[in-house]
């Protein structure tokens, strides 16, 4: 089976001569949920924002069904990132509007553009909205202002944008580094439901090595721009996210995510 | 940690510094002292004026039967602003995202955007309209073009600072969806920016107002072309009248505007 997405040789270079990504080949299989884990600094973000080309790698290419998202441009380019949802650290919900109105903003990449700018939304579309807020379990806070909601509550909100793309692949950047061990593991037990439901294919980061032992088919280890680690969950033992890591694991310290 | 010690003298700033701080007292100093004498500023005709002073406000009974001359050109003044604000909001709403460096098309067009508004920011309200005048006609239309131009440049060029401090989180995640430029400005810009802009509407209708009298001094319609009459006719009554209305009128207007703005944010 051919790869859903693809990563050839990828580097990134920011302005400022730092060497996020230094040479990057993977290929993720469609429905797999990939944990990516490392340190803060090791690429885990910038790898995961080349998938919908908000980083534009300097060089190498990655791809989605062999089609380059990375030389795609305008209304090409629009079109597969909207096939692509993304989660965020921050939740990235903007926060005087109504939670509808972000849930909404996922269907923007599909709607006439127009109609997008006035807000006149198709009726299908606004159900279909009202839909993705009960598959996250927050049905009726439709109508409350974003920044009212806890933080897990905008999580799901941010969950229920990136549904509402009706996407085949689903980004998480640290989804839960701003919430709560409890919240952390409900968030991600219901993002990994959704997303198998959904057959989407799933690159997660994540801080915690178990959280990412409990929810990921795959464990990918990055360091210093490099994947340093590829394999399964299984796989991933103690020893080996010691070389990940690059430093012992010391059980009462901050790696792991307390249930 | 140990306590300095007291003894200890703390080290004089270096000689460079000393020096600057020097010569910019020295050359504040010498402004003073040449536009003073250049101006030909002098206390003496200032205190000698003081008997004029005095004449010159006791003829400064408001006239009130003036008042129904007054009534039509004030509504002009408040109808030039307001039109004014409207306008150049409308019109500088493009210009503020073409200034701002993360809602931008590109490079060059930001650059373009940003000296357009330093030029038309350079040149004062008041020029506008004595220059617009005698080109449209005297009357209102000038003073409607002259702030329309005066809103525009300052609206854009206060809002795309705005714009450039929000939380950019909302812009990737829409940028991720696949919205473009429009739609991620209208989703995730104009809702986080919204209170402060009409704040800053607010306010630059309330200078409106106060330009609007000035400029009909030049001959851009409103009250201030009455106000000119008035002094050429040496009608005292009627221009302590009239100042008197402007002053109520102003006064009202701030404080409705400050009473709007303290509600917004």
């Amino acid at each position: 089976m051919s790869a859903h997405i693809s990563f050839h040789d990828v580097e990134v270079t920011y302005p400022g001569g730092l060497k996020a990504l230094k040479g990057v080949t993977l290929d993720v299989p469609r429905g797999e949920f990939v944990v990516i884990v490392g340190l803060s600094g090791a690429g885990k973000s910038t790898l995961i924002r080349t998938v919908n080309n908000l980083v534009v790698p300097s060089r190498g290419d990655v791809t989605i069904d062999g089609a380059s998202v990375t030389r795609a441009q305008g209304t090409a380019l629009r079109q597969m990132r909207s096939d692509i949802g993304m989660i965020f650290q921050t939740f990235n919900l903007v926060k005087r509007s109504s939670v509808l109105r972000n849930v909404l903003a996922g269907r923007l990449g599909d709607v006439h553009p127009l109609r997008g700018l006035l807000g006149l939304f198709p009726r299908a579309d606004v159900a279909y909205a009202h839909d993705c807020l009960s598959r996250v379990g927050i049905p009726e806070k439709a109508f409350a202002r974003a920044d009212a909601l806890s933080g897990g509550q905008q999580q799901r909100v941010g969950i229920a944008r990136a549904l509402a793309q009706k996407p085949s692949i689903m980004l998480a950047d640290e989804p839960v580094a701003s919430l709560d061990p409890p919240t952390s593991h409900a968030v991600l037990r219901d993002l990994k439901r959704i997303t198998r439901e959904e057959a989407l294919t799933t690159l997660v980061n994540l801080h915690f090595i178990d959280m990412a032992r409990e929810y990921a088919d795959r464990i990918i280890g990055m360091r210093d721009g490099l994947i340093v680690f590829d394999g399964s969950a299984d796989q991933a033992t103690d020893q080996a996210f010691e070389d990940i890591y690059g430093r012992p694991i010391d059980e009462s310290k901050d790696l792991r995510g307390a249930s | 940690m140990a306590l300095p010690d007291p003894n200890t003298v703390p080290l004089r700033p270096g000689f460079a510094s000393r020096l600057l701080n020097w010569s910019t007292w020295v050359v504040l100093v010498g402004l003073f002292v040449v536009s003073l004498q250049q101006t030909g500023f002098d206390v003496e005709a200032l205190t000698s004026g003081s008997q004029d002073f005095v004449r010159f406000f006791r003829r400064l009974v408001p006239d009130w039967t003036a008042l129904p001359q007054i009534w039509r050109p004030l509504l002009e003044t408040l109808q030039i602003a307001y039109l004014a604000t409207l306008l150049g909001t409308l019109l500088g709403l493009p210009l503020i995202f073409l200034a701002s460096y993360n809602t931008t098309v590109n490079g060059p067009v930001m650059w373009v955007a940003r000296s357009v508004l330093t030029v038309l920011r350079s040149i004062p309200d008041l020029l506008y309209a004595a220059i617009l005048a005698p080109i449209l006609a005297p009357g209102p239309l000038p003073g409607v073009v002259a702030l329309t131009i005066f809103t525009m440049a300052v609206l854009a060029k206060l809002a795309s600072e705005t714009v450039e401090s929000i939380d950019p989180g909302p812009l990737e995640a829409l940028r991720a969806v696949g919205a473009g430029r429009n739609r991620v400005i209208v989703y995730a810009v104009l809702p986080q920016i919204a209170a402060t802009m009409t704040s800053f509407v607010l306010y630059i209708f309330e200078i409106n107002v106060r330009a609007s009298v000035v400029i009909g001094y030049v001959g851009a319609g409103g009250v201030g072309f009455l106000l000119l009459r008035y002094l050429n006719f040496f009608d005292w009554g009627g221009v302590a009248a009239l100042i008197v209305v402007i002053f109520a009128v102003v006064l009202l207007i701030d404080l409705l505007s400050v009473w709007a703005r303290s509600r917004l944010i």
